[in-house]
């Protein structure tokens, strides 16, 4: 290899990128010298996923220009971008479990002697290539489903390393390790920075932001707030940067006092395999708002608490008495609903009408118990409670708005009565007005005496709309916050720049 | 470190080979106890002629199961197979190779277009397959009421009856070719590719496979395979028969034999020496079977209680891995 040149590796100019008209990215420059470590952090849809799917060609930037090794490049798509030099490293391992380490290393370009696979050779050569970072432990033919996610990760840096890539992207690297995991990964990264290799490294997680990297990058709203050298700087100025947004929308009046309950459902040390002892305490006529990162155990305790994915260890009551939500269908009997993040995929189901989609949960629990026609009358009166505009009931639903499609799934769960609900991220991809009508509607049904959960990663969406915040990290509690907190309390929480508070 | 002392130094034989030494175990006690024998000549060479025709179908139906594909042609593709064989020989000695190219010719062409509409139409396989082996039928049942052409005596004698000690000469083609499709998934960039593009087409893409051209080139292997099992039919049965491959329902047979045999339904796990494991399993239990005179429609449920025994037993294994 030649020596690197002294310019950087790679230089990204005013990169723009909308999607169906909303404005992602907008004008962001960026850096990364040979053998740097250059940290992009920033709040979820800050923009950072798509800028690096930018730099590693899985989108064309609607602007701007991406200069890499000295020449402006515009990659076709991810394998133009990792034959040119540039490899990235997913959150989700791009490997084949039933293979081995040197068979996923080399897939794509197997070396070959006399046109057959040279399987020695390819062993030999992944084994070299491990060695190279430092991995002297891991054979070469084992199959890399037998392997910890640590190593894993070692094979997945192993494959971009035998494509010759000058620089890698790591996408939250650390997401999927166990602590002592991480140490390993940081001796990784500096033999890496060692051997000229330009990094950039995305990560929700302060903490490693600032023993690796050597500049950081703020990302928020699609633009950059600033580069900063990361010996300049303190945990305290990176959180400012990433959020100082005005609260400027309206949200409905919290709860008074004498409209808090009892508390209906309480947790002790509860815990699965995402989550470990959680203390949570939920209760009649609040909202709960849950904050924290992607990945940090919101959803997880919503789909635990629902059944989804049961708590394996802990105590759970509900009004007192001691229940075990081991399926979805128990949560619902116990007057438990949960409208779920991902609306496409588990919210609605597209080819059916509007009042299918409503009825869906009561017909599948209570079948038995009401009349049809009853049942059918009560749910057109909540459609049209919701406010569902421009739509028959007939209508298939996936002709509907996000917002009314939204409606429609708060219609299904309304017609059960249930006393918690718990809401997922419910406006995301919803337009203002819609946003606002369900905020009125979640305030509502806890001013009726419903216990409500709501996780959201729009920090003005949680800071006005709960009661109380508890944070999530890491799959644990990191803290509990009034009414009033500051987004910045909340981010620092979220990313464990503050000590966690005693418990 | 934890997770290397888990690793086991190499993969340990397919459980298929367990299941089938206890199946002759078991089948030999119980033909003894009534009285018979069950590894005798002629018993032996029958169920080696019976595994030599499903076999070939089932190694071919390998491949394009490993890549996360399947054919359901495969039993039209004998038939028709047969036909070409028969009445391009019609009887003549000198015809063999010209008919065997032809064949080949056939049955890859079929399996070009199952290929083609997998990948380029994206139609999914089972409808793909099914699609193009109805359209078979339709040809062969328009065409055919009944055997047609005369196969050459030579390959009669040479495919259909000879024998090398017990094992029959068809045997040793299967053989053959199971080391071939053996030698190309283990030792070619073809055969890498294609297992990854069954484990994880996203990932192969990624990697810079490019999957449709392997997945194409599987399908065509595939139906040659079924090609093959075309040939050696008609050597045994001295004619094309039009309705040969479905009555011996070689389509789900291969593919039981397939997932039997360990190789993963939905692809990227799994090969061939398992499928001539399942191959041989079938065969066996179909001789002990015809050893003790059990009725026909006994036995089809003993075969579906051992099919779904096996896929179940792979189901926990893989459920036990995840964990």
């Amino acid at each position: 290899m030649s020596d690197p040149p002294p310019t950087p590796l790679l230089t990204l100019r005013g990169i723009g990128k909308s999607f169906l008209g909303v404005r992602v990215l907008d004008g962001v420059d960026l850096d990364v010298a040979p053998g740097e470590v250059h940290a992009v952090v920033g709040e979820n849809g800050a923009g950072k996923s798509t800028l690096m799917k930018i730099v590693s060609g899985g989108y064309a930037p609607d602007g701007g220009t991406v200069e890499f090794a000295g020449a402006t490049r515009t990659f076709r798509g991810p394998r133009d971008a990792q034959r040119a030099g540039i490899g990235i490293i997913h959150q989700e391992f791009n490997l084949l479990p039933e293979r081995t380490v040197a068979e996923n290393v080399y897939l794509g370009h197997e070396p070959v002697r006399r046109g057959l696979v040279d399987r020695r050779g390819m062993l030999d050569r992944t084994t070299r290539l491990l060695a190279s970072i430092g991995e002297t432990t891991l054979p070469a033919d084992a199959r890399v489903g037998q392997l910890g996610v640590a190593q894993q990760q070692v094979v997945e840096i192993a494959k971009a390393l035998a494509l010759d890539a000058r620089l890698l992207i790591m996408d939250e690297p650390t997401a999927a390790l166990a602590d002592h995991e991480v140490e390993l990964l940081y001796g990784l990264v500096r033999r890496l920075q060692e051997r000229g290799i330009g990094l950039l490294y995305v990560s929700h997680r302060l903490a490693e932001v600032f023993d690796l990297s050597g500049r950081i990058t703020v990302l928020k709203d699609g633009r950059r707030v600033t580069t900063v050298d990361t010996a300049d700087t303190t945990a305290d100025q990176l959180v400012r940067h990433m959020v100082g947004r005005e609260l400027s929308s309206y949200y409905p009046d919290r709860a008074a006092p004498e409209d808090r309950g009892p508390v209906r459902l309480n947790l002790r040390d509860a815990g699965n395999r995402k989550l470990r002892d959680v203390n949570l305490q939920l209760r009649a006529g609040e909202v709960l708002g849950i904050g924290g990162l992607q990945g940090s155990g919101r959803s997880a305790l919503a789909r635990a608490i629902f059944g989804v994915s049961p708590f394996t260890t802990g105590d759970v009551t509900l009004d007192d008495r001691p229940v075990r939500l081991r399926s979805p269908r128990t949560a619902m009997r116990a007057g438990i609903a949960y409208v779920t993040e991902d609306r496409k995929g588990e919210g609605i189901v597209p080819r059916q009408s509007v009042l299918d989609n409503a009825l869906l949960a009561s017909r599948a629990v209570f079948a038995a118990r009401s009349g049809r026609a009853a049942r059918t009358a009560r749910v057109r009166e909540l459609l049209a409670a919701v406010e569902i505009r421009g739509a028959g009931d007939d209508q298939e639903i996936r002709f509907l708005s996000g917002g009314n499609q939204q409606k429609v799934v708060l219609a299904r769960w309304l017609a059960l009565n249930p006393r918690i609900l718990l809401f997922d991220e419910p406006t995301r991809g919803i337009d203002v007005g819609a946003k606002s009508a369900i905020h009125d509607l979640v305030r509502r049904l806890a001013r009726d005496g419903a216990a409500v959960l709501m996780i959201s990663s729009d920090l003005p969406e949680l800071l006005g709309m709960s009661d109380r915040i508890v944070v999530m990290r890491d799959g644990h509690v990191a803290g509990e916050l009034p009414a009033g907190a500051t987004e910045e309390e909340v981010v620092a929480l979220a990313v464990g720049a503050v000590r966690e508070p005693v418990q | 470190m934890s997770a290397l002392s888990l690793l086991p130094a190499r993969r340990s034989v397919p459980g298929v080979f367990v299941a089938l030494t206890l199946t002759l175990t078991i089948g030999w006690l119980v033909v003894l106890l009534d009285g018979g024998q069950l590894f005798n000549q002629s018993t032996t060479v029958s169920l080696l002629h019976v595994a030599a025709g499903l076999g070939l179908v089932a190694v071919g139906q390998t491949l394009v199961i490993l890549g996360g594909s399947l054919d359901l042609s495969v039993a039209y593709v004998i038939s028709l197979s047969t036909l070409v064989a028969a009445e391009t020989m019609n009887g003549s000695d000198g015809a063999v190779l010209p008919a065997i190219g032809l064949v080949l010719v056939v049955s890859a062409g079929v399996g070009l277009l199952n290929g083609l509409l997998v990948t380029r139409f994206r139609v999914n396989a089972f409808i793909a397959t099914l699609g193009v082996g109805l359209l078979l039928k339709g040809y062969l049942d328009n065409g055919y009421d009944g055997p047609a052409g005369t196969t050459a005596p030579s390959l009669v004698q040479a495919l259909g009856y000879q024998r090398v000690g017990p094992v029959p000469v068809s045997f040793l083609l299967l053989i053959a070719v199971t080391a071939a499709a053996w030698f190309a998934l283990s030792r070619t960039r073809f055969g890498h590719h294609l297992v990854a593009v069954g484990g994880d087409p996203e990932v192969a893409r990624l990697s810079g496979v490019r999957n449709d051209r392997v997945l194409v080139t599987a399908h065509v292997l595939c139906s040659m395979c079924a090609g093959l099992a075309g040939i050696y039919l008609a050597s045994r049965l001295g004619s094309g028969a039009p309705r040969v491959g479905t009555e011996g329902l070689y389509d789900l047979e291969s593919i039981a034999a397939v997932v039997i045999g360990g190789t993963a339904l939905a692809g990227g796990r799994g090969g061939v020496i398992g499928t001539v494991g399942g191959v041989l399993l079938l065969a066996s239990i179909d001789a002990i079977f015809n050893q003790l005179e059990v009725d026909a429609f006994f036995k089809q449920v003993i075969r579906g209680v051992i099919i779904i025994a096996a896929v179940a037993v792979y189901a926990r294994r893989a459920m036990r891995k995840a964990a």
